[in-house]
């Protein structure tokens, strides 16, 4: 049955005694976009986290093409490499210029060529729409800007999926358009992408899945247009209402 | 003013004679402080990967011991460098390693023997200033260069450290000029560098206070040049504060954070009165003159 590329199985986490993620199991087909929708503090971004290892699972497992992460069977940074991930707060270096920021992993971690590494790296801004910022620095250009580069980073190591950790949460409301339609082009393209994010509009096009979570716990998943339309719990009713007021 | 005099002539009388020997003397202070400092931060940087290298809960209990181990030796190495003078640690490990291997090992050269010692001193000091340095990063940089699939090591040399050192650019300079002045100390073990010049020449003719003087100059002079370059390499290393744009088309123009082409002309509108040329501009300037008593911007 398996054709998924990503399976999250059993997966729970724990921070001392404060369970912050209990049993959650969803699956990740290729060239779906899934959205994890719920409010702050649901474990959402941890759960993100911890499926690119940079948590560890408390228990459970997460199965990339059918084999285990989790356990040391797998090199994590290897791993790493074919799951992108895009930040809330960008993460981009600080001391590389735009360009160089897309270039260094390629050429340290899949060891391209210079040229054939730029190549690739333009290719991906150009996408993005950054290509006549390659020479600025991370501090020269504007929260949207930056993620926009941080998307084009994570595309350069052409990953099998990406993981976008709240995109636009840390932007200025007349920038969160711009990298949403990055967002949208991509998910066009048949990208592989598993979103956590606030805009529901968003996941209600784009989503092939959608995943409700609150208080560390799956409450709900399902295809957007029934989700958002005919949800089955009250829990996920009372989020969309509170969301639909604002 | 007669005692001042009798110092200038003092002083020239001790160049005319010593003056090879003090640049001699100014020379070795300067190559042992410089080699000593690189080494020093050679040695900090490689104790700050070290002590850096996460462990996850997965690990096995062979590599948690050893990076337990590692951690535990590099405190040591620190503790015991920081908190003990230079001049007894020279005497320590100048006469200890012979005394230690009966002969079997020992320093042909006193030159040797200041490098290392200065050296390992100075590791100790940069190991805690690298520490530092790393962990004023953002964790958020360690986070994405791990997640394009970075090891320990390539997320140190490409991302962290390069941002950490430039953080502690001034605590290198500190180290540097640290080390011009305390490898003096360097003369237990007989190594003949600015001060120890000094000391041999005021014993030959007792003039302290001339000879002092040309010593305090000669530190002065050697610091507060490597005071200057230090700036003059940090400025250099935050690069240039603009960017150019690689124009691809014409609407990028519009996009703001950009240096416009005019700045500086008098087409730039954030210069005094746009549009105005210099002939203009001085008409201008006079009639504000004349009206408020003064011209804007000459407060």
């Amino acid at each position: 049955m398996s054709d998924a590329i990503l399976e999250v199985r059993h997966l729970s986490k724990s921070f001392g005694k404060n369970e912050v993620l209990r049993d959650i199991d969803f699956d990740v087909h290729p060239g779906d976009v899934t959205s994890i929708i719920g409010a702050s503090g649901s474990g959402k971004s941890t759960l993100l986290r911890c499926i690119n290892l940079l948590e560890t699972p408390t228990s459970g497992d997460v199965l990339f093409h059918g084999e285990s992460v989790i356990g040391g069977k797998v090199n994590p940074n290897k791993y790493r490499a074919k799951v992108g991930m895009v930040f809330q707060s960008f993460n981009l270096f600080d001391n590389m210029s735009v360009l160089k920021n897309c270039v260094v992993g390629q050429m340290k971690v899949l060891k391209r060529s210079k040229e054939e590494a730029e190549a690739n790296a333009m290719k991906y801004l150009e996408r993005v729409g950054m290509a006549p910022y390659i020479k600025a620095k991370p501090r020269q250009i504007s929260g949207g800007m930056k993620q926009r580069v941080a998307i084009a980073r994570a595309l350069a190591m052409d990953p099998e999926i990406l993981l976008f950790d709240e995109p636009t949460s840390a932007l200025d409301p007349e920038m969160v358009g711009e990298v949403l339609q990055v967002m949208r082009g991509l998910a066009a393209d048949g990208m592989t992408m598993l979103v956590v994010t606030h805009e529901m509009a968003f996941a209600r096009d784009v989503s092939a899945n959608v995943v409700f979570m609150k208080d560390g716990v799956i409450w709900e998943q399902g295809e957007p247009a029934r989700l958002f339309s005919a949800p089955e719990r009250q829990e996920t009713r009372d989020f969309l209402a509170r969301f639909m007021e604002r | 003013m007669d005692s001042f005099s009798a110092l200038i002539t003092d002083i020239g009388d001790l160049l005319a004679v010593y003056w090879k020997t003090y640049l001699t003397g100014m020379g070795s202070t300067l190559l042992l402080a410089v080699v000593a400092t690189a080494i020093g931060c050679v040695i900090g940087l490689i104790c700050g990967i070290l002590n850096t290298i996460p462990y996850a809960p997965g690990d096995t209990s062979a590599k948690k011991f050893f990076l337990k181990l590692v951690r535990a030796v590099i405190r040591i190495y620190v503790e015991v460098f920081r908190g003990t003078p230079m001049v007894l640690q020279a005497v320590f490990i100048y006469y200890g390693v012979p005394y230690v291997t009966n002969n079997a090992m020992r320093f042909d050269s006193v030159w040797a023997a200041a490098i290392l010692i200065v050296s390992i001193n100075t590791g100790a000091y940069m190991a805690e200033s690298v520490r530092g340095g790393i962990i004023s990063i953002d964790p958020g940089q360690t986070e994405g260069a791990k997640a394009i699939g970075m090891n320990h090591f390539q997320t140190m040399t490409s991302v962290i450290l390069p941002q950490a050192i430039r953080n502690i650019m001034p605590q290198i300079g500190n180290n540097f000029i640290i080390n011009v002045k305390d490898t003096s100390v360097m003369f237990i073990i007989t190594f003949t560098e600015f001060f120890a010049v000094h000391r041999n020449i005021v014993g030959l003719n007792y003039m302290y206070f001339p000879s002092a003087t040309i010593e305090m100059i000669g530190y002065l002079a050697v610091t507060l040049t490597a005071s200057f370059l230090l700036r003059w390499v940090e400025r250099r290393m935050d690069g240039k504060s603009s960017y150019e744009l690689v124009q691809t088309d014409n609407l990028t123009m519009a996009a703001g954070t950009y240096s416009h082409p005019d700045r500086g002309t008098p087409f730039d509108e954030r210069s005094g009165e746009f549009g105005a040329t210099g002939e203009e501009r001085k008409r201008i300037k006079l009639g504000l003159k004349n009206r408020n008593g003064s011209a804007r911007g000459e407060r």
